[in-house]
């Protein structure tokens, strides 16, 4: 990636200058630190003043305007608000249409939010690599709440518990029937679920289908919300429920889980022989199993 | 050629996306990360997406036939916020009797009707080329370089 001026800044210097409250040298960090570079990482390392909340749900019920109202309450309240939009990037050319500013009217302008799209390039899952050392710099750049925007994900999506303090699930009316809400996964993790397009017919109805599912469980504790981004309704019982959340013991063995292995996948995939592996293995050069003993082996 | 964060914006009150969601579409197929800004931007709120996203190219659509006040005011704000070297390219409804202007305000590339998408991927090209060997090519130098 090519960027701009600050290029003859060193990370420490950027890091020093995003912490006084340079936006472009924070810019350049994260830039700096999604390429993996080790100096920068290093800076932001173990920086975690934050509060941190995942947004995640489905593709198409609401969740960059959700994030769009949420980051402008807490703006609205003085608070310092970063917010990581992320969006896949093409497995075949690596580019992407990072597309979220779009629906962030309210945001875009206000001086207290920082918003950053991220692709999440040669990562496999629906999450960046180094998505830690990228939260640990907005936090270091004096951000109080962090919001963490995934993209579309499924009913197994579950990375982004291990990587925020909460987990916000949005989804929206009509998303089938109860089955699609028993099933294991991650409605079991999330902190809050919001139902969003409150002002459309079938919201109430989503919303008392997932509460009588997360009641037949251990989760009835779960807070379950119908909000409307577009009319602006719910966002402070919304707010407040997110506020409350208690951790919770039983996801911390998940959160730790997956924080260890995308720790480790970010340093197998950060080592410079892991393309020439690829590039082996796709040349039919070396079998799988004797990749993996050499990524290990090293 | 390595990727570029690439903002596309649609700066005033011109409610016409088709193209400048085409680019974005073919900008991204060429590899690159584009960050499409919606409709109605400002000049102040486009150069503070530059800003936090790091970009380091940025293409204007305008079909309203305001681009003569707000192709330059974009401009002047990024040269004002020391993004100096971010490169700046238009499209759409531009007369060639206005483009000389904006050329001289620090576009370095207009592209009308019938462009194809080839067209500003070699724009790109040379940009990265310039850029890599040291040729002025951002909206800050006053080198008169355009692509033609």
């Amino acid at each position: 990636m090519v960027g701009i001026g600050v290029e003859s800044m060193t990370s420490t210097e950027l890091a020093s200058q995003a912490a006084a409250g340079s936006r472009r040298s924070l810019a350049r960090l994260l830039s700096l630190i999604q390429e993996g570079d080790t100096a920068s990482i290093e800076s932001v390392s173990g920086v975690e003043n934050a509060a941190t909340i995942g947004i995640t749900g489905p593709p198409g019920v609401g969740k960059s305007c959700l994030t769009d109202c949420l980051a402008s309450y807490w703006a609205s309240q003085g608070q310092r608000v970063g917010v990581l939009c992320i969006d896949p990037s093409s497995p075949i050319t690596g580019g992407s249409l990072l597309g979220d500013r779009m629906r962030m009217e309210q945001s875009g302008s206000n001086d207290l939010i920082y918003i950053r799209s991220v692709a999440t390039r040669t990562s496999f899952g629906s999450l960046p690599l180094r998505l830690m050392a990228m939260i640990s710099a907005l936090s270091l750049a004096g951000m109080e709440r962090i919001l963490v925007e995934t993209v579309g994900v499924g009913q197994t999506e579950i990375g982004i518990v291990s990587m925020t303090d909460t987990v916000l699930l949005v989804d929206g009316p009509d998303r089938g029937d109860i089955v699609q809400a028993e099933k294991a996964g991650l409605l079991e993790l999330a902190d809050v679920v919001a139902v969003n397009k409150g002002d459309l017919d079938g919201a109430e109805n989503a919303a008392a289908n997932i509460r009588s599912g997360l009641a037949l469980g251990n989760s009835e504790s779960i807070p379950v919300l119908v909000v409307s981004a577009l009319e602006k309704t719910g966002i402070d019982e919304l707010v407040q429920a997110l506020e409350e959340v208690q951790l919770r013991p039983s996801v911390e063995v998940v959160r730790w889980r997956h924080r260890l292995t995308s720790a480790i996948l970010d340093q197998v995939v950060s080592d410079s022989s892991f393309d020439s592996t690829v590039t082996s293995l796709a040349e039919g050069k070396i079998t799988l199993e004797q990749a993996i003993n050499m990524i290990f082996q090293r | 050629m390595d990727p570029l964060r690439i903002v596309v914006a649609k700066p005033g009150l011109d409610g016409h996306d088709r193209g400048a969601k085409v680019v974005a579409r073919a900008l991204r197929d060429a590899g690159h990360e584009v960050i499409y800004t919606g409709l109605r931007r400002t000049p102040e709120e486009i150069v503070r997406i530059i800003e936090d996203e790091d970009a380091s190219v940025l293409g204007l659509s305008s079909l309203s036939g305001a681009h003569g006040f707000l192709f330059p005011r974009v401009c002047d704000l990024l040269r004002s916020a020391g993004l100096d070297d971010v490169v700046v390219f238009g499209g759409g409804i531009i007369p060639q009797s206005d483009r000389l202007e904006l050329y001289e305000a620090g576009v370095r590339a207009i592209f009308g009707p019938g462009t194809t998408t080839d067209d500003f991927i070699q724009f790109l090209v040379e940009v990265v080329e310039r850029r890599s060997s040291n040729q002025p090519v951002g909206v800050g130098s006053s080198d008169g370089w355009h692509w033609s």
